[in-house]
């Protein structure tokens, strides 16, 4: 317990180092906030122009789909502020970042979590925020303290769903780039590397996994459960509540995928 | 007889490469980056360790500090295998790699000290004490305030090298401390590295292409070629053992023929100019001199030392048979 809570106290005293850094350049923090924010509002742009034409989706009104998406945008949003440097993963097994972290005596998970902090990915919360207040004003919810505990709850689960496949998916970089990085492949050129579909791969797994099957319980269900909501596709109503039990499932699973693809780990030159 | 602090037997290290060999055919095949090494550092030693690009030297260090996993053989340093008590062992060593970050690019250095002595919990006093000898040692204070990334790269290395030290680690893992650097900056490093090694008993093991960085630190080297120790022993057995000939260089008045002197031969001549070899244990450079001056009239004459470049050059050149086992110097 104290070193959970050492651990923390360290990753807060690095974060807050990052954010000092950020902020000495104020003028472009707040454009690329705001900038965020749009992109991303955008996404709700899309439903709300579906919405314009139709009364309905899949028996789901407009601001019931507002809640869902609300629900799951701030999840995600939450997830890319704590995780989103994951994406520079490859790269720092390419390029021979990662030794760096493993000469530390500190978990590679944890160093990897902690080596970023873009305050200007506040912007997405905003938008997460504005949205959830809009669909709770319009909506008529019958609200009980089990449905505000539902909604309290789902962020924080889903935003725990959402940062363990990612870490579960995006393991993988140990392996495939495991040929690369042997001694003498960089001579092989570019175009070899260019072969190799990561990206692509990457993000169609990320989107099948991150997108499709947990999307059910990060907004879905609980999004019914707090609607009162006859689920259309007349699934047990347990799963409802799952979701928790789903977020401790896949966070142990990323944990240990994540131990094994390290000792995976080739390192880059020879 | 005390245990070496670092042990190494039988160690490898094997690469799968994936190669085109076709449209769509692809062949794999498997390097031996690292190809059975056995050797073993002692407390206090400063080892330079150095072979030609891709002889393993990398490999080698990456698996002594917990990077890589190896393929075979055993590791041992402090008494831990490196890569199952990773975090650990991180606490007793100190790693510089050359030309990588290892430190926080976007804050002031300072800033990276203070986290790192949170990282490798160093206590305040022992932190407050260290932090004032490098800021003197390594003269940090005029950029101890500026972003890693507007440091030099000179800057930078004795940031990297304050990184590594703040927590008193027993053994320094340094890949290339010196290049790129100015002589200097290279100075300060290697002077730098003399005291540490000197008042704290601090173990450096160093890998560099800059044989100056060798001769300057080292009193014991490894030579490494192809995943295989060559050569392991004292520097100065190496000198006398492939480098026992010195030369004497010549600018006679007139060009002549190949000058004919007992105890030297002439291995080159460019006009006037003639490159006499000599074995320094059979005939004194004195001697020499006297021997050309008495046969030739002389203008100018020069004494080329054997240095530890040409020294190793003769042993890449000369291993003819390396499954004979590395040479042993005395």
């Amino acid at each position: 317990m104290g070193e959970l809570r050492e651990g923390g106290a360290l990753y807060l005293r690095i974060i807050a180092a990052r954010i000092r850094a950020q902020l000495q350049y104020r003028a472009s923090f707040a454009l690329e906030t705001v900038g965020m924010f749009f992109v991303t509002f955008l996404d709700f742009v899309v439903i709300l122009v579906i919405f314009a034409n139709v009364p309905a989706l899949a028996g789901w009104s407009r601001a019931e789909v507002a809640l869902l998406y609300a629900i799951s945008a701030l999840c995600f949003a939450f997830t890319d502020l704590v995780v989103g440097q994951l994406d520079w993963l490859s790269e720092w097994v390419r390029n021979g970042t990662f030794d760096g972290m493993l000469v530390r005596p500190r978990g590679t998970l944890f160093q990897v979590i902690s080596s970023d902090f873009q305050i200007r990915r506040v912007g997405k919360i905003v938008q997460g925020l504005l949205v959830l207040v809009y669909a709770l004003v319009v909506l008529d919810i019958q609200w009980t303290p089990a449905r505000a505990l539902m909604l309290a709850a789902a962020i924080p689960v889903g935003t725990v769903i959402f940062i363990s496949i990612w870490v579960l998916t995006i393991s993988i970089v140990f392996w495939t780039v495991d040929g690369r990085e042997a001694a003498n492949a960089f001579t092989y050129g570019g175009s070899f590397l260019a072969q190799f579909p990561i990206n692509l791969y990457d993000r169609w797994l990320r989107r099948f996994l991150g997108y499709i099957v947990p999307i059910a319980f990060v907004a879905y269900f609980p999004s019914l459960y707090i609607l009162d909501k006859p689920d259309p596709l007349g699934l047990p109503s347990i799963l409802q509540f799952a979701a928790p039990v789903v977020a401790v499932v896949t966070a142990i699973a990323a944990g240990l995928v994540w131990r094994v693809a390290v000792r995976h780990y080739q390192s880059a030159g020879g | 007889m005390t245990v070496p602090l670092i042990e190494v037997d039988g160690l490898r290290k094997d690469f799968a490469v994936t190669r085109k060999t076709g449209v769509l055919r692809r062949a794999r095949a498997v390097v031996h980056a690292v190809d059975g090494l056995t050797f073993s550092v002692e407390r206090g030693e400063i080892v330079g360790y150095i072979g030609p690009n891709g002889a393993g030297k990398s490999t080698t260090v990456k698996m002594l500090t917990g990077i890589l996993v190896p393929t075979a053989g055993r590791i041992s340093v402090g008494g831990l295998v490196p890569t199952e008590r990773r975090t650990e062992l991180a606490r007793r060593i100190g790693v510089l790699f050359g030309q990588r970050v290892q430190l926080w690019w976007d804050l002031p250095l300072i800033e990276s000290f203070e986290l790192l002595r949170h990282m490798y919990r160093v206590g305040a006093d022992r932190y407050r004490e260290n932090l004032a000898t490098f800021r003197e040692l390594l003269e940090l204070d005029p950029f101890l305030g500026t972003p890693v990334r507007q440091l030099s790269l000179g800057q930078r290395v004795r940031g990297e090298l304050t990184a590594a030290m703040l927590h008193d680690p027993e053994i320094l893992f340094l890949d290339e401390p010196t290049i790129g650097l100015d002589i200097v900056a290279k100075q300060r490093v290697r002077e730098f590295l003399l005291r540490a090694n000197r008042e704290h008993g601090v173990t450096v093991l160093l890998t560099t292409h800059d044989l100056a960085d060798i001769e300057r630190l080292a009193r014991r080297i490894l030579i490494i070629d192809h995943g295989r120790l060559i050569y392991d022993g004292e520097l100065e057995a190496l000198k006398r053992r492939f480098g026992p000939r010195r030369v004497l260089v010549v600018d006679l008045v007139e060009p002549a023929p190949p000058l004919r002197v007992d105890g030297g031969e002439v291995v080159r001549t460019d006009g006037p100019r003639q490159w006499i070899a000599f074995d320094g244990d059979r005939i004194t450079a004195a001697a020499l001199i006297a021997a050309v001056t008495a046969v030739a009239a002389v203008r100018d004459l020069t004494l080329e030392e054997p240095e530890i470049e040409s020294v190793v050059r003769e042993i890449y050149a000369g291993r003819a048979r390396p499954e004979a086992g590395p040479i042993r110097g005395s």
